[in-house]
């Protein structure tokens, strides 16, 4: 229905120096509605300091169809995660 | 018992549990889910002060009443609320006109009140004040979106503005009881509210295209309103919900 509400992407920041997180999505009729939506939707409990709204209309995303095209490629190559390098024994917690 | 002390507090706490019961009214009726929860919360902002009111209200009082006998146990004629947070919520336009209204003059109120000479109250009112700026910003933004929206959210907003202005006056006026903690330094001094509050609305009726409403005659004057007991047909139908289950199970707790 044409007359219904945009849909927005929260994402919310729970403390300072973390970075905002997806938590869902709700309707509102612009922007400024949207984030204070978000106040009354998903901080109700305290979960947040800072609250991102974006149109999920604007999210560029990736295809399901495509996954083996961008993500198979990566399979093959273990060599790309640092596990090669022998640890010294004092190390304990890397 | 300090009766003055007692009776305004009661005005103080009624706005806040009347008004969250008829916001309360709303949940599972709003007309998305987002505005549904936005309602419901604050609702519960304003019942937790109303709690925090009744609280002192029955301290002061002495007579061993808590928030819950004074918000269950008491008939509508000792109800000292405002008629305007008794209104019914109509349409949605209507809920946010009467919200839109009650939120800049309770703003104004409890910022007055964070300077009042009783430490309790002062205290109330700061905590408050910071819930209902949120209120206040949250209502004048509907006002201005249905009004400066389609030709009938413009309509039924104007309506809405138009039909519960004359219930505005009674938060503008101060009786004997208020005149007496005003020179006190307890109470705020209501009077003194009245032309930030019009300044304050017309900036946002002015947004939102609508006209401003203009008529002198306002319910409940002079001090014969909701503040001092004087109520329209519609509390006692409230009550009948908001108190149903301590009148019929006395002492009922879960």
């Amino acid at each position: 229905m044409s007359t219904e509400w945009p849909l927005w992407e929260i994402f919310i920041r729970s403390q300072h120096g973390l970075a905002h997180k997806h938590v869902g999505s709700l309707h509102a009729p612009d922007a400024e509605m949207a984030v204070k939506n978000a106040r009354d939707v998903y901080t109700r409990r305290n979960e947040g300091v800072s609250i991102w709204a974006m149109k999920s209309a604007d999210i560029a995303a990736s295809s399901p169809a495509d996954r083996d095209v961008l993500f198979e490629p990566a399979a093959s190559k273990v060599y790309r995660h640092p596990t090669f390098f022998p640890m010294p024994e004092e190390v304990k917690h890397l | 018992m300090n009766e003055p002390l007692f009776e305004y507090l009661l005005r103080l706490g009624d706005n806040d549990v009347v008004l969250a019961q008829r916001l309360g009214e709303w949940i599972g009726h709003g007309p998305v889910l987002e505005e549904d929860i936005a309602l419901a919360n604050v609702g519960l902002d304003l019942l937790g002060q109303g709690r925090m009111w009744l609280t002192y209200a029955g301290e002061v009082e002495g007579r061993g009443r808590g928030e819950d006998e004074l918000a269950f146990l008491r008939d509508g004629s000792a109800f000292r609320n405002a008629q305007l947070v008794e209104m019914p919520n109509g349409d949605f336009a209507a809920t946010m006109a009467r919200q839109f209204y009650f939120d800049h003059a309770h703003l104004l109120l409890l910022r007055s009140l964070c300077k009042s000479s009783d430490a309790r109250i002062a205290e109330i009112a700061a905590k408050a004040a910071r819930e209902v700026t949120y209120h206040a910003e949250r209502s004048a933004d509907w006002v201005i979106r249905l009004g400066d929206g389609t030709d009938e959210s413009h309509a039924r907003m104007q309506k809405a503005i138009d039909r519960l202005w004359p219930y505005t006056g009674e938060f503008f006026a101060a009786d004997a009881v208020e005149l007496d903690l005003i020179e006190r330094g307890i109470a705020a001094d209501a009077r003194a509210l009245r032309e930030p509050w019009l300044a304050a609305i017309h900036l946002v009726l002015d947004e939102a295209t609508l006209t401003r409403p203009a008529g002198e005659w306002m319910q409940g004057s002079p001090n014969r309103g909701g503040k001092q007991g004087v109520h329209t047909e519609h509390l006692g139908h409230l009550l009948t919900e908001m108190q149903f289950l301590q009148r019929a199970y006395p002492g009922a707790a879960w």
